[in-house]
Protein backbone atom coordinates (compact mmCIF):
# COMPACT_ATOMS: atom_id res chain seq x y z
CA UNK A 1 0.00 0.00 0.00
CA UNK A 2 1.03 3.27 -0.76
CA UNK A 3 -0.17 7.44 -1.36
CA UNK A 4 0.66 7.80 -5.23
CA UNK A 5 1.84 11.68 -6.00
CA UNK A 6 1.56 13.09 -9.23
CA UNK A 7 4.01 15.73 -9.33
CA UNK A 8 4.55 18.29 -12.16
CA UNK A 9 8.36 19.30 -13.20
CA UNK A 10 9.05 22.60 -14.97
CA UNK A 11 12.57 24.10 -15.77
CA UNK A 12 14.31 21.11 -14.97
CA UNK A 13 12.78 21.26 -11.26
CA UNK A 14 9.83 19.59 -9.69
CA UNK A 15 7.49 22.25 -9.02
CA UNK A 16 7.07 23.70 -5.42
CA UNK A 17 3.37 23.00 -4.99
CA UNK A 18 3.68 19.76 -6.15
CA UNK A 19 6.26 19.31 -3.65
CA UNK A 20 3.63 20.81 -0.76
CA UNK A 21 1.63 17.68 -2.30
CA UNK A 22 4.20 15.44 -1.43
CA UNK A 23 4.28 16.93 2.56
CA UNK A 24 0.64 16.81 2.57
CA UNK A 25 0.72 12.77 1.41
CA UNK A 26 3.41 12.49 3.64
CA UNK A 27 1.56 13.96 6.41
CA UNK A 28 -2.03 11.89 5.39
CA UNK A 29 0.01 8.52 5.08
CA UNK A 30 0.87 8.66 8.61
CA UNK A 31 -3.24 10.09 9.88
CA UNK A 32 -4.13 6.80 7.24
CA UNK A 33 -1.54 4.58 7.51
CA UNK A 34 -1.23 4.03 3.96
CA UNK A 35 2.67 3.09 4.12
CA UNK A 36 5.01 5.28 1.71
CA UNK A 37 4.20 8.19 -0.34
CA UNK A 38 5.80 7.13 -3.61
CA UNK A 39 5.42 10.04 -6.79
CA UNK A 40 5.45 9.73 -10.02
CA UNK A 41 6.75 12.04 -12.80
CA UNK A 42 6.36 11.95 -16.48
CA UNK A 43 8.95 13.28 -18.73
CA UNK A 44 12.03 14.25 -19.02
CA UNK A 45 13.72 15.42 -15.70
CA UNK A 46 17.08 14.30 -14.29
CA UNK A 47 17.30 11.93 -11.65
CA UNK A 48 19.02 14.18 -9.12
CA UNK A 49 16.21 16.96 -9.77
CA UNK A 50 13.34 14.22 -8.84
CA UNK A 51 15.38 13.44 -5.69
CA UNK A 52 14.38 16.15 -4.18
CA UNK A 53 10.99 15.36 -3.91
CA UNK A 54 12.29 13.26 -0.93
CA UNK A 55 12.86 16.29 0.97
CA UNK A 56 9.73 16.62 1.17
CA UNK A 57 8.48 13.48 1.91
CA UNK A 58 8.23 10.68 -0.76
CA UNK A 59 10.55 7.34 -0.46
CA UNK A 60 10.99 6.77 -4.07
CA UNK A 61 9.83 8.57 -7.55
CA UNK A 62 8.86 6.27 -10.29
CA UNK A 63 9.76 8.14 -13.41
CA UNK A 64 8.14 7.53 -16.57
CA UNK A 65 11.26 9.31 -18.61
CA UNK A 66 8.87 9.15 -22.62
CA UNK A 67 9.89 12.04 -23.66
CA UNK A 68 6.16 12.07 -25.56
CA UNK A 69 5.22 12.98 -21.90
CA UNK A 70 7.06 16.59 -21.99
CA UNK A 71 3.86 18.11 -23.36
CA UNK A 72 1.13 18.59 -20.90
CA UNK A 73 -1.01 15.72 -23.27
CA UNK A 74 -4.22 15.24 -20.53
CA UNK A 75 -5.40 11.52 -21.58
CA UNK A 76 -1.44 10.35 -22.27
CA UNK A 77 -0.33 11.39 -18.27
CA UNK A 78 -4.03 9.98 -17.22
CA UNK A 79 -3.37 6.43 -18.74
CA UNK A 80 0.54 6.74 -17.44
CA UNK A 81 -0.45 7.63 -13.19
CA UNK A 82 -3.56 4.93 -13.71
CA UNK A 83 -1.13 2.19 -14.85
CA UNK A 84 1.18 3.41 -12.29
CA UNK A 85 -1.72 3.76 -9.44
CA UNK A 86 -3.03 0.52 -10.66
CA UNK A 87 0.23 -1.92 -9.98
CA UNK A 88 1.11 -0.28 -6.54
CA UNK A 89 -2.52 -0.66 -5.60
CA UNK A 90 -2.84 3.03 -4.22
CA UNK A 91 -6.30 3.93 -2.99
CA UNK A 92 -5.05 7.72 -2.75
CA UNK A 93 -3.93 9.86 -5.14
CA UNK A 94 -2.56 13.23 -4.43
CA UNK A 95 -2.03 16.15 -6.74
CA UNK A 96 -1.19 19.41 -6.69
CA UNK A 97 -4.12 22.01 -7.80
CA UNK A 98 -3.08 23.43 -11.13
CA UNK A 99 -4.71 23.34 -14.64
CA UNK A 100 -3.33 20.24 -15.72
CA UNK A 101 -3.45 18.60 -12.45
CA UNK A 102 -6.90 19.11 -12.76
CA UNK A 103 -7.42 18.39 -16.12
CA UNK A 104 -5.47 14.68 -15.41
CA UNK A 105 -7.02 14.22 -11.97
CA UNK A 106 -10.58 14.26 -13.55
CA UNK A 107 -9.70 11.32 -16.49
CA UNK A 108 -8.11 9.98 -13.74
CA UNK A 109 -11.11 9.47 -11.26
CA UNK A 110 -13.07 7.80 -14.15
CA UNK A 111 -10.27 5.48 -14.73
CA UNK A 112 -9.95 4.33 -11.10
CA UNK A 113 -13.10 4.84 -9.54
CA UNK A 114 -12.35 7.08 -7.33
CA UNK A 115 -14.28 10.25 -5.73
CA UNK A 116 -11.86 13.58 -6.61
CA UNK A 117 -12.01 16.49 -4.24
CA UNK A 118 -10.32 19.39 -5.47
CA UNK A 119 -9.01 22.46 -3.66
CA UNK A 120 -8.64 20.34 -0.66
CA UNK A 121 -7.26 23.04 2.03
CA UNK A 122 -6.26 21.10 5.03
CA UNK A 123 -5.66 17.14 6.12
CA UNK A 124 -8.79 15.51 6.01
CA UNK A 125 -10.74 14.75 9.30
CA UNK A 126 -11.19 11.16 9.92
CA UNK A 127 -13.11 11.17 13.06
CA UNK A 128 -16.43 10.46 11.07
CA UNK A 129 -15.94 8.94 8.24
CA UNK A 130 -13.92 10.56 5.46
CA UNK A 131 -14.32 14.75 5.57
CA UNK A 132 -12.49 16.82 3.56
CA UNK A 133 -12.57 20.86 3.56
CA UNK A 134 -12.23 22.49 0.20
CA UNK A 135 -12.74 26.28 -0.69
CA UNK A 136 -15.54 27.05 -3.19
CA UNK A 137 -16.40 30.16 -4.53
CA UNK A 138 -13.13 31.44 -5.26
CA UNK A 139 -11.74 31.56 -1.85
CA UNK A 140 -14.76 32.77 -0.59
CA UNK A 141 -15.85 30.15 1.85
CA UNK A 142 -15.43 26.39 2.48
CA UNK A 143 -17.24 23.07 1.70
CA UNK A 144 -16.84 20.05 4.23
CA UNK A 145 -17.10 17.38 1.79
CA UNK A 146 -17.54 13.71 2.73
CA UNK A 147 -16.02 11.64 0.49
CA UNK A 148 -18.06 7.99 -0.35
CA UNK A 149 -15.88 6.10 -2.17
CA UNK A 150 -12.70 3.86 -1.30
CA UNK A 151 -10.38 5.28 -3.88
CA UNK A 152 -9.63 9.45 -3.53
CA UNK A 153 -8.33 11.29 -5.11
CA UNK A 154 -7.20 14.85 -3.83
CA UNK A 155 -6.01 17.91 -5.47
CA UNK A 156 -4.70 19.91 -2.86
CA UNK A 157 -4.89 23.86 -3.06
CA UNK A 158 -1.40 26.16 -2.23
CA UNK A 159 -0.46 26.81 1.06
CA UNK A 160 -2.50 23.63 2.39
CA UNK A 161 0.36 22.43 4.40
CA UNK A 162 3.68 23.69 5.07
CA UNK A 163 6.59 22.32 3.08
CA UNK A 164 8.80 19.50 4.93
CA UNK A 165 12.29 20.00 3.65
CA UNK A 166 13.79 17.69 6.34
CA UNK A 167 13.64 13.99 4.44
CA UNK A 168 16.19 12.07 2.61
CA UNK A 169 16.43 11.96 -1.32
CA UNK A 170 14.12 9.55 -3.02
CA UNK A 171 15.64 6.56 -4.84
CA UNK A 172 14.30 7.22 -8.48
CA UNK A 173 13.18 4.62 -10.51
CA UNK A 174 12.79 4.32 -14.39
CA UNK A 175 9.33 2.81 -15.59
CA UNK A 176 8.50 2.02 -19.04
CA UNK A 177 5.21 1.85 -19.65
CA UNK A 178 3.13 1.04 -23.34
CA UNK A 179 1.26 4.12 -23.87
CA UNK A 180 -1.64 3.36 -26.79
CA UNK A 181 -1.02 5.85 -29.93
CA UNK A 182 -4.06 7.20 -29.31
CA UNK A 183 -3.55 9.16 -25.95
CA UNK A 184 -1.90 11.67 -28.27
CA UNK A 185 -5.06 12.06 -30.68
CA UNK A 186 -4.64 15.86 -29.25
CA UNK A 187 -1.52 17.33 -30.15
CA UNK A 188 0.31 20.30 -29.00
CA UNK A 189 1.67 22.18 -31.94
CA UNK A 190 3.47 25.05 -30.39
CA UNK A 191 3.49 26.52 -26.46
CA UNK A 192 4.38 30.26 -26.05
CA UNK A 193 5.97 30.51 -22.20
CA UNK A 194 7.88 32.74 -20.74
CA UNK A 195 10.57 31.24 -19.48
CA UNK A 196 12.65 31.33 -16.41
CA UNK A 197 10.05 34.04 -15.23
CA UNK A 198 8.52 32.76 -11.46
CA UNK A 199 4.90 31.56 -12.68
CA UNK A 200 1.87 33.19 -11.26
CA UNK A 201 0.01 30.71 -9.63
CA UNK A 202 3.16 29.47 -7.69
CA UNK A 203 4.56 32.42 -6.88
CA UNK A 204 4.79 33.23 -3.00
CA UNK A 205 4.76 37.13 -3.76
CA UNK A 206 3.04 38.53 -6.39
CA UNK A 207 2.73 42.24 -7.47
CA UNK A 208 -0.23 43.23 -9.45
CA UNK A 209 -1.28 46.29 -11.73
CA UNK A 210 -4.18 48.06 -12.68
CA UNK A 211 -5.54 50.60 -15.30
CA UNK A 212 -4.09 53.18 -12.47
CA UNK A 213 -0.82 52.95 -13.79
CA UNK A 214 -2.28 54.51 -17.20
CA UNK A 215 -0.72 52.67 -20.00
CA UNK A 216 2.08 49.70 -20.77
CA UNK A 217 4.58 52.31 -20.68
CA UNK A 218 4.83 52.47 -16.45
CA UNK A 219 4.88 48.75 -16.42
CA UNK A 220 8.53 48.85 -15.59
CA UNK A 221 7.63 50.16 -12.36
CA UNK A 222 5.82 47.15 -11.07
CA UNK A 223 8.60 45.48 -12.54
CA UNK A 224 10.77 47.39 -10.93
CA UNK A 225 9.30 46.26 -7.66
CA UNK A 226 8.34 42.60 -8.50
CA UNK A 227 12.19 42.16 -8.88
CA UNK A 228 12.94 44.08 -5.75
CA UNK A 229 10.96 41.30 -4.03
CA UNK A 230 11.97 38.39 -5.95
CA UNK A 231 7.73 38.44 -6.96
CA UNK A 232 5.47 37.23 -10.06
CA UNK A 233 3.75 40.06 -11.90
CA UNK A 234 -0.31 40.48 -12.39
CA UNK A 235 -2.61 42.69 -13.65
CA UNK A 236 -6.60 43.34 -13.07
CA UNK A 237 -8.47 42.04 -16.47
CA UNK A 238 -9.11 45.53 -18.21
CA UNK A 239 -5.26 45.88 -18.42
CA UNK A 240 -5.18 42.15 -20.36
CA UNK A 241 -8.22 42.99 -22.32
CA UNK A 242 -6.65 46.13 -23.65
CA UNK A 243 -3.42 44.29 -24.46
CA UNK A 244 -1.04 46.07 -22.01
CA UNK A 245 -0.28 42.74 -20.28
CA UNK A 246 -0.85 39.41 -21.12
CA UNK A 247 -3.55 37.48 -20.87
CA UNK A 248 -2.01 34.68 -18.76
CA UNK A 249 -1.20 37.70 -16.22
CA UNK A 250 -4.67 38.33 -15.36
CA UNK A 251 -5.64 37.70 -12.10
CA UNK A 252 -9.41 37.12 -10.75
CA UNK A 253 -12.57 35.45 -11.18
CA UNK A 254 -12.03 34.74 -14.65
CA UNK A 255 -8.11 34.79 -14.84
CA UNK A 256 -5.32 33.00 -12.64
CA UNK A 257 -6.38 32.90 -9.03
CA UNK A 258 -3.49 32.99 -7.07
CA UNK A 259 -2.53 32.51 -3.18
CA UNK A 260 1.05 34.12 -2.44
CA UNK A 261 1.78 34.81 1.24
CA UNK A 262 2.44 38.66 -0.14
CA UNK A 263 -0.28 40.15 -2.95
CA UNK A 264 0.79 43.86 -3.83
CA UNK A 265 -2.46 45.95 -5.46
CA UNK A 266 -1.21 48.91 -7.48
CA UNK A 267 -4.17 50.91 -9.10
CA UNK A 268 -6.15 48.08 -8.97
CA UNK A 269 -9.99 49.39 -7.81
CA UNK A 270 -10.87 45.91 -6.02
CA UNK A 271 -13.60 44.82 -7.92
CA UNK A 272 -15.34 41.49 -6.20
CA UNK A 273 -14.03 39.79 -9.59
CA UNK A 274 -10.74 41.11 -8.87
CA UNK A 275 -10.85 39.86 -5.20
CA UNK A 276 -11.98 36.56 -6.30
CA UNK A 277 -8.60 35.46 -7.14
CA UNK A 278 -6.70 37.26 -4.51
CA UNK A 279 -8.50 36.25 -1.35
CA UNK A 280 -6.58 33.13 -0.51
CA UNK A 281 -3.37 35.80 -0.33
CA UNK A 282 -2.03 35.70 3.18
CA UNK A 283 -1.03 39.53 3.40
CA UNK A 284 -2.47 41.88 0.95
CA UNK A 285 -0.85 45.18 0.34
CA UNK A 286 -2.98 48.20 -1.25
CA UNK A 287 -1.88 51.05 -2.91
CA UNK A 288 -4.34 53.55 -4.32
CA UNK A 289 -4.91 57.44 -4.43
CA UNK A 290 -8.50 56.23 -3.80
CA UNK A 291 -9.03 56.63 -0.02
CA UNK A 292 -12.41 54.82 -0.89
CA UNK A 293 -11.32 51.85 -2.83
CA UNK A 294 -13.23 49.04 -2.11
CA UNK A 295 -9.76 47.35 -2.28
CA UNK A 296 -8.80 48.62 1.05
CA UNK A 297 -11.45 46.76 2.86
CA UNK A 298 -9.57 43.38 2.07
CA UNK A 299 -6.62 44.59 2.23
CA UNK A 300 -4.17 44.40 5.57
CA UNK A 301 -1.79 47.10 4.76
CA UNK A 302 -2.36 49.91 2.01
CA UNK A 303 -1.25 53.66 1.22
CA UNK A 304 -3.26 55.97 -0.23
CA UNK A 305 -1.13 57.74 -3.03
CA UNK A 306 -0.12 58.46 -6.48
CA UNK A 307 1.30 54.83 -7.74
CA UNK A 308 3.78 56.99 -9.54
CA UNK A 309 5.25 58.91 -6.75
CA UNK A 310 5.04 55.84 -4.05
CA UNK A 311 6.46 52.83 -6.33
CA UNK A 312 9.64 54.53 -7.28
CA UNK A 313 10.20 55.18 -3.04
CA UNK A 314 9.18 51.86 -1.88
CA UNK A 315 11.89 50.19 -4.21
CA UNK A 316 13.87 52.27 -2.76
CA UNK A 317 13.05 51.26 0.48
CA UNK A 318 13.14 47.90 -0.07
CA UNK A 319 16.65 47.97 -1.46
CA UNK A 320 17.95 49.86 1.37
CA UNK A 321 16.53 47.30 4.13
CA UNK A 322 17.79 44.16 2.06
CA UNK B 1 -23.42 30.19 -32.44
CA UNK B 2 -20.15 31.38 -34.08
CA UNK B 3 -19.75 27.69 -35.20
CA UNK B 4 -22.68 27.41 -36.42
CA UNK B 5 -23.25 30.34 -38.28
CA UNK B 6 -19.46 29.19 -40.20
CA UNK B 7 -19.98 25.97 -40.60
CA UNK B 8 -23.98 24.77 -40.52
CA UNK B 9 -25.22 22.05 -37.87
CA UNK B 10 -27.38 22.01 -35.00
CA UNK B 11 -26.82 22.98 -31.44
CA UNK B 12 -28.45 21.47 -28.56
CA UNK B 13 -28.07 22.76 -25.12
CA UNK B 14 -28.02 20.55 -22.01
CA UNK B 15 -28.46 21.40 -18.30
CA UNK B 16 -28.23 18.99 -15.50
CA UNK B 17 -30.45 20.72 -13.28
CA UNK B 18 -34.01 21.35 -11.40
CA UNK B 19 -37.21 23.55 -13.24
CA UNK B 20 -36.00 26.92 -12.46
CA UNK B 21 -33.43 26.85 -14.65
CA UNK B 22 -35.88 26.60 -17.48
CA UNK B 23 -35.72 29.93 -18.39
CA UNK B 24 -32.07 29.90 -18.89
CA UNK B 25 -32.65 27.23 -21.61
CA UNK B 26 -35.11 29.20 -23.24
CA UNK B 27 -32.90 32.27 -22.90
CA UNK B 28 -29.69 29.74 -24.77
CA UNK B 29 -32.60 29.08 -27.60
CA UNK B 30 -33.51 32.60 -27.84
CA UNK B 31 -29.75 33.22 -28.64
CA UNK B 32 -29.98 30.40 -31.58
CA UNK B 33 -29.54 26.76 -30.04
CA UNK B 34 -32.17 24.45 -31.80
CA UNK B 35 -33.16 22.35 -28.93
CA UNK B 36 -32.53 21.87 -25.19
CA UNK B 37 -32.69 19.37 -23.16
CA UNK B 38 -32.78 19.40 -19.25
CA UNK B 39 -31.57 16.26 -17.11
CA UNK B 40 -34.16 16.82 -14.04
CA UNK B 41 -32.54 16.23 -10.86
CA UNK B 42 -30.61 18.31 -8.47
CA UNK B 43 -26.65 18.56 -9.26
CA UNK B 44 -25.33 16.53 -6.74
CA UNK B 45 -22.02 16.38 -7.85
CA UNK B 46 -19.36 16.61 -10.56
CA UNK B 47 -19.90 12.55 -11.26
CA UNK B 48 -23.05 12.69 -11.34
CA UNK B 49 -23.62 15.71 -13.44
CA UNK B 50 -20.70 14.44 -15.92
CA UNK B 51 -21.93 10.82 -15.68
CA UNK B 52 -25.86 12.54 -17.48
CA UNK B 53 -23.96 14.12 -19.75
CA UNK B 54 -22.16 11.53 -21.19
CA UNK B 55 -25.50 9.23 -21.40
CA UNK B 56 -27.29 12.29 -23.26
CA UNK B 57 -23.83 12.47 -25.74
CA UNK B 58 -24.21 8.57 -25.78
CA UNK B 59 -27.38 8.65 -27.93
CA UNK B 60 -26.36 11.75 -29.72
CA UNK B 61 -23.19 11.49 -31.26
CA UNK B 62 -22.32 15.49 -30.93
CA UNK B 63 -19.06 16.49 -33.13
CA UNK B 64 -18.52 18.71 -29.86
CA UNK B 65 -19.24 18.70 -26.09
CA UNK B 66 -18.26 22.46 -24.87
CA UNK B 67 -18.77 23.61 -21.23
CA UNK B 68 -17.10 26.25 -19.26
CA UNK B 69 -14.03 25.16 -17.47
CA UNK B 70 -15.53 25.17 -14.19
CA UNK B 71 -18.19 26.35 -12.09
CA UNK B 72 -18.53 29.73 -10.65
CA UNK B 73 -20.04 28.15 -7.08
CA UNK B 74 -17.85 24.80 -6.56
CA UNK B 75 -14.65 25.93 -8.98
CA UNK B 76 -14.02 22.00 -9.67
CA UNK B 77 -13.14 22.05 -13.08
CA UNK B 78 -13.44 18.68 -13.71
CA UNK B 79 -17.06 17.83 -15.16
CA UNK B 80 -15.05 17.77 -18.47
CA UNK B 81 -12.46 15.60 -17.96
CA UNK B 82 -14.96 13.00 -16.75
CA UNK B 83 -17.35 13.38 -19.90
CA UNK B 84 -14.09 13.08 -21.76
CA UNK B 85 -13.10 9.77 -19.80
CA UNK B 86 -16.59 8.36 -20.12
CA UNK B 87 -16.93 8.71 -23.82
CA UNK B 88 -13.26 7.71 -24.74
CA UNK B 89 -12.70 11.19 -26.24
CA UNK B 90 -9.88 13.76 -25.95
CA UNK B 91 -10.61 16.40 -23.08
CA UNK B 92 -9.02 20.18 -23.33
CA UNK B 93 -9.04 22.95 -20.73
CA UNK B 94 -9.61 25.96 -20.72
CA UNK B 95 -10.02 26.22 -24.44
CA UNK B 96 -9.76 30.22 -25.36
CA UNK B 97 -10.14 30.16 -28.94
CA UNK B 98 -11.17 27.79 -31.30
CA UNK B 99 -11.55 27.14 -35.02
CA UNK B 100 -13.07 24.41 -36.91
CA UNK B 101 -11.73 23.38 -40.00
CA UNK B 102 -13.37 20.34 -42.05
CA UNK B 103 -12.87 17.39 -38.53
CA UNK B 104 -10.13 19.13 -37.39
CA UNK B 105 -10.55 21.59 -33.96
CA UNK B 106 -7.76 24.16 -34.06
CA UNK B 107 -7.11 25.67 -30.26
CA UNK B 108 -5.52 27.71 -27.91
CA UNK B 109 -5.19 26.73 -24.62
CA UNK B 110 -4.08 28.60 -21.48
CA UNK B 111 -0.93 27.20 -18.78
CA UNK B 112 0.44 28.58 -16.70
CA UNK B 113 2.88 31.35 -17.34
CA UNK B 114 1.43 31.03 -21.00
CA UNK B 115 -0.17 29.63 -24.14
CA UNK B 116 -0.64 26.63 -26.04
CA UNK B 117 -1.51 25.59 -29.41
CA UNK B 118 -3.42 22.52 -29.91
CA UNK B 119 -5.04 20.41 -32.72
CA UNK B 120 -7.17 17.50 -32.44
CA UNK B 121 -10.17 15.44 -34.30
CA UNK B 122 -13.67 16.02 -33.98
CA UNK B 123 -15.69 14.69 -31.74
CA UNK B 124 -13.98 16.11 -28.64
CA UNK B 125 -14.91 17.71 -25.01
CA UNK B 126 -13.74 21.16 -24.31
CA UNK B 127 -14.05 23.43 -21.30
CA UNK B 128 -13.90 26.78 -21.99
CA UNK B 129 -12.85 30.20 -20.54
CA UNK B 130 -13.25 33.77 -22.11
CA UNK B 131 -12.12 34.98 -24.49
CA UNK B 132 -13.86 32.03 -26.47
CA UNK B 133 -16.81 33.85 -28.44
CA UNK B 134 -18.69 37.07 -28.16
CA UNK B 135 -21.50 37.32 -26.10
CA UNK B 136 -24.81 37.35 -27.43
CA UNK B 137 -27.81 38.67 -26.66
CA UNK B 138 -31.17 37.20 -27.94
CA UNK B 139 -33.27 39.71 -30.62
CA UNK B 140 -37.06 40.06 -30.55
CA UNK B 141 -37.31 37.52 -32.75
CA UNK B 142 -35.04 35.16 -31.33
CA UNK B 143 -37.09 35.30 -28.38
CA UNK B 144 -40.62 34.90 -30.61
CA UNK B 145 -39.09 31.67 -32.02
CA UNK B 146 -37.75 30.15 -29.08
CA UNK B 147 -40.88 29.63 -27.49
CA UNK B 148 -41.86 26.97 -29.42
CA UNK B 149 -38.36 25.00 -29.76
CA UNK B 150 -37.88 21.98 -28.16
CA UNK B 151 -37.32 21.59 -24.33
CA UNK B 152 -37.02 17.98 -23.63
CA UNK B 153 -36.87 17.09 -20.03
CA UNK B 154 -35.69 13.78 -19.06
CA UNK B 155 -34.76 11.82 -16.04
CA UNK B 156 -31.37 11.23 -14.44
CA UNK B 157 -30.05 8.20 -15.86
CA UNK B 158 -27.87 6.86 -13.20
CA UNK B 159 -27.82 8.02 -9.46
CA UNK B 160 -23.91 7.55 -8.47
CA UNK B 161 -22.25 10.03 -6.53
CA UNK B 162 -18.79 10.43 -4.81
CA UNK B 163 -19.25 12.69 -2.61
CA UNK B 164 -21.47 15.28 -0.95
CA UNK B 165 -21.64 18.55 1.20
CA UNK B 166 -21.76 18.45 4.79
CA UNK B 167 -21.56 21.64 5.60
CA UNK B 168 -20.41 25.50 4.43
CA UNK B 169 -17.93 27.65 6.27
CA UNK B 170 -16.83 31.06 6.19
CA UNK B 171 -13.33 31.93 6.53
CA UNK B 172 -12.25 34.32 9.59
CA UNK B 173 -13.13 37.66 9.39
CA UNK B 174 -10.38 40.05 7.67
CA UNK B 175 -9.43 43.13 10.48
CA UNK B 176 -9.17 46.65 9.46
CA UNK B 177 -6.08 47.88 6.96
CA UNK B 178 -3.82 49.43 8.48
CA UNK B 179 -2.97 52.79 6.77
CA UNK B 180 0.62 53.65 5.94
CA UNK B 181 1.60 57.43 5.08
CA UNK B 182 2.70 57.62 1.34
CA UNK B 183 6.10 60.02 2.46
CA UNK B 184 6.53 56.93 4.92
CA UNK B 185 6.91 53.95 2.82
CA UNK B 186 10.10 52.75 4.93
CA UNK B 187 7.15 51.95 7.77
CA UNK B 188 5.55 49.55 5.16
CA UNK B 189 8.88 47.72 4.87
CA UNK B 190 8.93 47.45 8.36
CA UNK B 191 5.82 46.19 9.17
CA UNK B 192 6.45 43.66 6.02
CA UNK B 193 9.33 42.60 7.83
CA UNK B 194 8.43 42.60 10.94
CA UNK B 195 4.91 41.96 11.61
CA UNK B 196 4.04 40.06 8.62
CA UNK B 197 7.15 38.25 8.23
CA UNK B 198 6.79 37.96 4.65
CA UNK B 199 10.00 39.32 3.58
C1 LIG C 1 -18.09 38.65 -15.54
C2 LIG C 1 -16.95 39.53 -15.14
C3 LIG C 1 -15.75 38.94 -14.82
C4 LIG C 1 -14.66 39.73 -14.46
N1 LIG C 1 -13.48 39.09 -14.13
C5 LIG C 1 -12.46 39.85 -13.71
C6 LIG C 1 -11.22 39.27 -13.30
O1 LIG C 1 -11.05 38.04 -13.34
N2 LIG C 1 -10.21 40.07 -12.90
C7 LIG C 1 -10.35 41.44 -12.83
O2 LIG C 1 -9.38 42.09 -12.44
N3 LIG C 1 -11.48 42.01 -13.22
C8 LIG C 1 -12.54 41.27 -13.66
N4 LIG C 1 -13.68 41.90 -14.05
C9 LIG C 1 -13.68 43.37 -14.15
C10 LIG C 1 -13.88 44.05 -12.81
O3 LIG C 1 -15.27 44.17 -12.56
C11 LIG C 1 -13.27 45.46 -12.82
O4 LIG C 1 -13.82 46.20 -13.87
C12 LIG C 1 -11.76 45.46 -12.97
O5 LIG C 1 -11.16 44.59 -12.02
C13 LIG C 1 -11.23 46.86 -12.79
O6 LIG C 1 -9.87 46.91 -13.09
P1 LIG C 1 -8.93 48.03 -12.46
O7 LIG C 1 -9.08 47.99 -10.99
O8 LIG C 1 -7.59 47.85 -13.03
O9 LIG C 1 -9.53 49.38 -13.08
P2 LIG C 1 -10.41 50.50 -12.43
O10 LIG C 1 -11.64 49.95 -11.82
O11 LIG C 1 -10.52 51.54 -13.47
O12 LIG C 1 -9.56 51.04 -11.24
C14 LIG C 1 -8.36 51.75 -11.36
C15 LIG C 1 -7.93 52.11 -9.96
O13 LIG C 1 -6.69 52.79 -10.03
C16 LIG C 1 -6.69 53.85 -9.12
N5 LIG C 1 -5.73 54.83 -9.64
C17 LIG C 1 -5.85 55.63 -10.72
N6 LIG C 1 -4.73 56.36 -10.90
C18 LIG C 1 -3.89 56.00 -9.90
C19 LIG C 1 -2.59 56.41 -9.54
N7 LIG C 1 -1.91 57.32 -10.25
N8 LIG C 1 -2.02 55.85 -8.45
C20 LIG C 1 -2.70 54.92 -7.71
N9 LIG C 1 -3.93 54.49 -8.02
C21 LIG C 1 -4.53 55.03 -9.10
C22 LIG C 1 -8.10 54.36 -9.10
O14 LIG C 1 -8.38 55.03 -7.88
C23 LIG C 1 -8.90 53.06 -9.24
O15 LIG C 1 -9.21 52.50 -7.95
C24 LIG C 1 -14.78 41.13 -14.42
C25 LIG C 1 -16.00 41.72 -14.74
C26 LIG C 1 -17.08 40.94 -15.09
C27 LIG C 1 -18.37 41.61 -15.41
Amino acid sequence: MAILVYIEHADGAVKKTSLEAVSYAKALTEKTGEGDVIAIALGSISADALAEAGTAGASSVKHVADENLNAGVIQAHADAVAQVAKSLDAKTLVLAKSSLGDAVAARLAIKLDAALVSNVTELPDLSDGYRVKRSIYTGKAFAVTAVEKENKILAVKKNAIDLATDGAPATVETVDLSLDDALFAAKITATDKAEGDILLPEADIVVSGGRGLKGPENWHMIEDLAKSLGAATGCSKPVSDIGWRPHHEHVGQTGVKVAPTLYVAVGISGAIQHLAGVNSSKYIVVINKDPEAPFFKAADYGIVGDAFDVLPKLKQALEAAK
Amino acid sequence: MELKEQTGGSVTVLHVGEADADPTLRKALAIGADDAIRVNAFPKDSLFVAEQIAAIAKQNNYDLILMGRESIDFNGGMVHGMVGELLGLPSISPVMKLDIEGSTAKMAREIEGGKEQLEAQLPLVLGCQEPIAEWKIPNMRGIMSARTKPLQVVEPSSDTVASSVLQYELPPAKGAVKLIDADQVEELVRLLKNEAKVL
